[in-house]
């Protein structure tokens, strides 16, 4: 259900719907999505221009990485439609795809192995893909931990690979689940960076972040959720600096907003200032 | 007591002296069992593999019929496969009764259901952990299989490795089809009960030291093999 706070002019569809969003790459309709019976996404419209960096971003278990996984069609909506170039997703569209998770997901083998595993499976052999395994270690600063197997790899080191591998089967789009949730800084600056380096190169980023700083940093777009649904959408500094529902408000405040009759957290009998 | 240290000292001097009768009962066995190992392995991976990924109607009860039949009883299957080659049953024509073959056939219908099963288990685990990544690298149904068998290769090590034990200890089943016949189709195990019941205890206490050997022999070598392995972090 939507509170009054969400209703807000520009907020939520209405803003995923503006006229600067014409021809989508990906386009997300009513989306809609259950499980044991609880709603956990509900009337989601997004719009993932071309190009793009949009961020999604909200309070544990508001959906994030749920309508990530539904928007990349790891598994499918239940309600509504999601768009791929105005047309039906398939599997040329998924291929078009890559997905970064949150804990990088590395096969039991070195380093060069599990490149060379992903370009295979896209049909890549001989020259070309040597090619392309060299130039995504390099990029990766990993070229020195090729024949190293990769889960005895640094947490930020298993990052970059999984993002390079991610990158080397040449995605149109990229989704990124909380990609440095648990990477030092300079993990997480050169995570940033090889993000930001694909999408200079034309790769749409599509990138799940708690991170206030990341978001100013990395996005353009931004799609707030709170309870499965949009609550609002718009510029990332736009929406941070001046956010128009109380749910941003209150996650930008460091409070927790526990909906539209209920005081937040921070206001409990007995709070220190 | 002086019996047994008796036969016992007899049975080591039968092991070092290489006794020619002893290394032939020795060949015969590891060839049958390691044959049959092979060929449930060639069935057994494949298939525990594609119960353990694969989502089809009916895949729970796969799944507990595999895993019933690693109880299957040796005697059943011995007779069982007595039937289906004996002169009268399907395969009578091969004439494979009382033959290594008709061995290799029985440990291999023991062996093949544990397996499978335990194939499943480890490969359904590790399926938790790759799924997301195999779908959205858009990996095909083949290639998920062997790369999930590839990368489980050091577990399903001790997979074989159970198959193993299961087949080199078994008595029942190869005794009915293979008959114990010397020289043709007499195996360490049948050969300890046949000289137990002769009383000749030297041979059999020989025998069963250098099972027990082997077991542990086997056992050693995987271990190593897996924690080296796990070390390396490939496990």
């Amino acid at each position: 259900m939507r509170d009054a706070a969400f209703d807000t002019p520009g907020s939520a569809s209405t803003l995923s719907r503006s006229p600067v969003v014409n021809d989508p790459l990906l386009d997300v309709r009513s989306l809609g999505f259950s499980a044991g019976g609880e709603k956990l996404l509900h009337g989601v419209d997004v719009a993932i221009r071309r190009g793009s960096r949009t961020l999604i971003m909200g309070p544990n278990g508001a959906g994030k990485s749920l309508l990530l996984r539904l928007m990349h069609g790891l598994l499918q909506p239940l309600e509504g439609a999601i768009l791929w170039q105005g047309g039906r997703m398939n599997a040329s569209a998924r291929r078009a795809q890559a997905m970064v998770f949150q804990r990088p997901v590395l096969l039991r083998r070195s380093v060069i192995a599990n490149l060379k595993f992903a370009l295979t499976v896209r049909g890549m052999r001989g020259a070309k893909r040597a090619d392309k395994v060299r130039s995504a270690l390099e990029t990766a600063g990993l070229s020195h931990l090729a024949r190293r197997p990769a889960r005895v790899l640094s947490g930020g080191e298993q990052q970059r690979l999984s993002l390079v591998r991610a990158l080397a089967c040449d995605p149109e789009l990229l989704f990124l689940d909380e990609p440095t949730a648990n990477l030092d800084p300079a993990s997480t600056a050169a995570i940033e960076a090889l993000i930001l380096d694909a999408n200079a190169r034309g790769v749409t980023i599509v990138l799940v972040t708690h991170d206030a700083g990341q978001a100013k940093r990395l996005g353009e777009d931004l799609v707030f959720l709170q309870d499965g649904t949009v609550v609002e959408t718009g510029p990332v500094e736009t929406v941070l600096t001046n956010p128009r529902s109380e749910p941003v408000r209150a996650w930008r405040d460091g409070r927790l907003y526990l909906g539209p009759n209920t005081q937040s957290l921070n206001n409990y009998p007995g709070r220190k200032n | 007591m002086d019996s047994f240290w008796g036969a016992f000292s007899g049975a080591l001097g039968l092991v070092i002296a290489l006794d020619p009768d002893l290394m032939e009962i020795i060949g015969l066995s590891m060839r049958v069992t390691l044959t049959a190992v092979f060929l449930a392995c060639l069935i057994g991976l494949p298939l525990g593999a594609a119960v353990g990924t694969f989502k089809f109607p009916g895949r729970a009860l796969v799944a507990v019929i595999l895993n019933a039949l690693m109880g299957l009883p040796p005697v059943v299957v011995g007779l069982l496969v007595y039937l289906v080659l004996s002169a009268s049953g399907p395969l009578g024509p091969l004439r494979l009764l009382y033959t290594q073959t008709a061995m290799i056939i029985a440990q291999m219908v023991l062996v093949t259901p544990i397996v499978a099963a335990l194939t499943r288990q480890v490969i359904e685990d590790l399926n938790r952990e790759y799924a997301e990544q195999f779908a959205s690298l858009g990996v095909g149904a083949l290639d998920r299989l062997t790369a999930m068998l590839w990368d489980a290769r050091y577990s399903l090590l001790t997979v074989a490795l159970a198959g193993f034990g299961r087949a080199v200890a078994e008595v029942g089943a190869v005794i009915i089809v293979g008959g114990n016949i010397n020289h043709v189709t007499r195996v360490m195990t049948t050969t300890i009960a046949l000289e137990t019941s002769k009383g000749n205890l030297q041979l059999a206490l020989a025998l069963g030291v250098i099972l027990l050997m082997i077991a542990f022999a086997v056992n050693a070598g995987v271990m190593a093999l897996r924690a080296s392995a796990a070390r390396a972090a490939y496990a």
